[in-house]
C-alpha cells in the first residue's frame, strides 16, 4: 500500500520537474529540474519494479544499522577531496588569473567557483562526516539501533541531493548571496525536509536508549542540529518571484538582513563547525586514547557555556557598518567571553591524554586528533582576538580572515574528522588495523605542513594589506591603490597554493590507504598493541 | 511602550537574569555531591556496546 502512495508522490513530483523544464526562466532553474526528474522518475521505475513483491521483514533491531555510516564515510572521503581540490584551484586562480579560463567565463572563474568551494567542504565534506559520525555515536552511546527504519537512507541521500543542487546553483548562477547560505529557496525548501527527518533519526534513537544518561557527545549533536534548523530558516525566508524560477527575494531588509546573516553566519561556524564536531571530539578522542574524557563535569558546563554564548557573538561581523554600537559591542564582548569555554574544551580534549602521552609516539591518529585540538584552541583564541573592534578594523576584508577561517577548518575541522575516518574505516569494514600507519604519518605531516604555510601566508598578507589600505601621507591621502596591495600579495598567494597542495595531497594518500584498509585487510606493518611505548 | 523598546528591555534585565541563572543552576547541578559516581559511569558509556545494541536483559536502569 505504501509503495502505491509513494509511486503516486514520485509520479506527481516527476510531472512537477518535467513541467519545470519547460516553463524555466533561468538556466540553473532548468539544470536543477532536469536533476530532480530524472532522481524522481528513477525512483519510480525502481519502486514499480518492487511493488508486489512479497515483502521480507527480518529482525534487525540486534544489530547496529551500519551501512548508511559506511556510505557516509566514502562520501566524506569523496566530497573532501573534491573540496580541497576546488580550495586548491582557487588559490592558484587568486594567484595566477589566467586560470579564469575565458571558455569558462561566467561559469568556472574565481567567483562561481568559490562557494562552491565552501560549501564542498562546509556542507559536503564537513556534513556527511557529521552526519556519518553521529549516526555511528549516537547508535553506540544509546546502546539502540538508529530509529526509523529507511529514514536514515532518506536523510543520506536527501543530502546529497541537496549537495548537487546547490553546487551545480553556484556554476550556473543559482545564488541568493548570502555568505554559505547561497542556495536558492527550493534548494533551501529540500535541505529542511532532510533535516526535519535527520534530527527525527537522532531524537528517535535517543528516546528509545537502553544507557540511562545521553552521553555528552550527542549533546553536542543535537545542539548542532536543532540550531542549524533554526538558523536556517530564519535566514532563509525568501519569497520566490516565480515558481518556475530560482530567484526569489528576502523578507528581511537592510542592516536587519544583514544581522540576521551573520547571525547565521557565525552560528553556522560555532554550531555546524564546532558544537557539531565536538561531539566527534568527546567520542572519538576517547575511544581511540583507550581512556574516558578527563573531566565529564568540564564537558557538562563546557557543553551550556559554549551554547549560551556562541548564539550572541555574531555581531562581530559587521562593526563600522549601519549596525548600531550597542549591537556590534554585544557581539564582541561576548567573543571574547567565548574564548573560556572553547579553551575550557580544549582542555577537557587535550587532557584525555593524561596518562597516555606514549600514544602521541606510536599512534599518528591520535596525533591527528590532538593536533586537530590544538588548531582548535587556537582559531578559538584567534577569533576572539580579530572580534575586537580596533583589531578588526585591521583585519576585516583582509586575507587573514580567510587566514584564520582556515586554520580553523583545515586544522580542527579537517583534522578530527580525518582522525575519525582512520578510527570508524578498520571498524566498520571489520579489519584488524589500518593497511598502513607509514601513510597516516605522510598524511599528518603534509597536512600539518600545509596549514602551517596557509595560515602563516594569510596572517603575513592580511596584515600588509590591512595596513597598506589605511596608511595616508602627510595630506591625508591614500598612498596606496588597490591594485598595488594585490600585486604585493602574488608571493604569499603561491605560498598559500602551495599549502593547499599539501593538504589535498594528504587527502588523497588518506583515500588510498583506507581503499586498501578495506581491500587488503592484514597491513604488512606491525599493530598498534605490540607497538614499543615510550621509555 | 513601543514594541521594540518593551522587547528589548525585557531583553536586558529578566531574561538575561533568567539565561545566567540557568547557567548558574548547571554549574551548581554539576558539583552536587554523588555527581562524581554518576558522571564516572556515564563517562565509560563509549566503552559498552560497541558491536551491538544492549538486549533488554542488560539494559541498565
Amino acid at each position: 500500500m505504501s509503495n502505491y502512495i509513494k509511486l503516486i508522490a514520485l509520479g506527481l513530483i516527476a510531472l512537477f520537474a518535467a513541467m519545470g523544464i519547460n516553463y524555466a526562466r533561468d538556466v540553473a532553474y532548468m539544470v536543477h529540474a532536469v536533476i530532480v526528474l530524472l532522481v524522481s522518475g528513477g525512483l519510480f521505475i525502481w519502486t514499480l519494479r518492487n511493488t508486489g513483491e512479497p515483502d521480507i521483514l527480518t529482525d534487525r533491531s540486534g544489530e547496529y544499522m551500519d551501512d548508511v555510516v559506511r556510505y557516509g564515510v566514502i562520501a566524506t572521503a569523496f566530497w573532501g577531496v573534491v573540496g580541497f581540490l576546488a580550495g586548491t584551484f582557487i588559490a592558484f586562480q587568486l594567484a595566477f588569473p589566467e586560470l579564469n579560463f575565458e571558455w569558462a567565463q561566467g561559469y568556472a572563474n574565481f567567483g562561481r567557483l568559490r562557494p562552491l568551494h565552501t560549501s564542498a567542504v562546509i556542507f559536503a565534506f564537513g556534513g556527511n562526516a557529521l552526519i556519518a559520525t553521529s549516526f555511528y555515536v549516537v547508535q553506540r552511546t544509546s546502546a539502540a539501533r538508529l530509529w526509523g527504519g529507511n529514514l536514515a537512507w532518506f536523510v543520506f541521500w536527501g543530502y546529497q541531493l541537496f549537495i548537487v543542487l546547490a553546487a551545480t546553483g553556484y556554476l550556473l548562477g543559482g545564488t541568493q548571496s548570502k555568505e554559505y547560505a547561497e542556495p536558492e529557496w527550493y534548494v533551501d525548501l529540500w535541505l529542511t525536509v532532510v533535516w526535519v527527518a535527520y534530527l527525527a533519526v537522532f531524537l528517535g534513537t535517543i528516546v528509545k536508549r537502553k544507557e540511562p544518561h545521553i552521553y555528552v557527545a550527542n549533546w553536542f549533536y543535537l545542539s548542532f542540529i536543532v540550531t542549524v534548523a533554526m538558523l536556517h530558516v530564519v535566514n532563509n525566508m525568501t519569497i520566490p518571484v516565480s515558481i518556475w524560477g530560482s530567484k526569489s527575494v528576502i523578507v528581511w531588509s537592510g542592516v536587519q538582513d544583514a544581522m540576521v546573516q551573520w547571525w547565521y553566519g557565525h552560528n553556522a561556524v560555532g554550531f555546524f563547525l564546532t558544537a557539531g564536531f565536538l561531539g566527534m571530539m568527546y567520542y572519538f578522542i576517547p575511544k581511540q586514547a583507550e581512556r574516558p574524557v578527563f573531566s565529564y563535569k568540564l564537558s557538562i558546563i563546557h557543553f551550556w557555556a559554549l551554547i549560551f554564548i556562541y548564539i550572541w557573538a555574531g555581531p562581530h561581523h559587521l562593526h563600522y557598518t549601519a549596525l548600531p554600537d550597542w549591537a556590534s559591542t554585544l557581539g564582541m564582548v561576548f567573543s571574547v567571553v567565548l574564548w573560556m569555554p572553547s579553551w575550557g574544551g580544549m582542555i577537557n580534549g587535550l587532557m584525555t591524554l593524561s596518562g597516555a602521552w606514549d600514544k602521541l609516539r606510536t599512534d599518528p591518529v591520535i596525533r591527528m586528533m590532538v593536533i586537530s585540538v590544538g588548531f582548535y584552541g587556537m582559531s578559538t583564541f584567534e577569533g576572539p582576538m580579530m572580534s575586537i573592534r580596533a583589531v578588526n578594523s585591521l583585519s576585516h576584508y583582509t586575507d587573514w580572515t580567510i587566514g584564520h577561517v582556515h586554520s580553523g577548518a583545515l586544522g580542527w575541522n579537517g583534522m578530527i574528522t580525518f582522525g575519525a575516518l582512520y578510527f570508524l574505516v578498520p571498524v566498520l569494514w571489520k579489519r584488524d588495523r589500518l593497511y598502513s600507519l607509514k601513510l597516516v604519518n605522510y598524511h599528518f605531516w603534509l597536512a600539518t605542513i600545509g596549514i602551517v604555510l596557509y595560515a602563516a601566508s594569510m596572517w603575513v598578507t592580511g596584515i600588509m594589506e590591512g595596513l597598506m589600505w589605511r596608511e595616508v601621507d602627510a595630506n591625508g591621502f591614500l598612498v596606496n591603490s588597490f591594485a598595488e596591495t594585490v600585486a604585493a600579495k602574488f608571493p604569499m598567494y603561491v605560498v598559500r597554493a602551495l599549502g593547499g597542495v599539501m593538504y589535498l595531497t594528504g587527502a588523497i594518500i588518506m583515500c588510498y590507504n583506507l581503499w586498501m584498509t578495506v581491500r587488503k585487510a592484514p597491513a604488512k606493518e606491525a599493530s598498534l598493541s605490540v607497538a614499543v611505548p615510550a621509555e | 511602550m513601543e514594541e521594540y523598546t518593551l522587547l528589548r528591555q525585557f531583553a536586558d534585565s529578566w531574561m538575561l537574569l533568567a539565561l545566567f541563572a540557568f547557567f548558574i543552576g548547571v554549574v551548581i547541578w554539576v558539583f552536587r555531591p554523588g555527581s562524581g559516581k554518576t558522571y564516572g559511569d556515564t563517562a565509560n558509556i563509549p566503552f559498552r556496546h560497541q558491536d551491538k545494541p544492549a538486549t533488554h536483559k542488560e539494559a541498565r536502569q
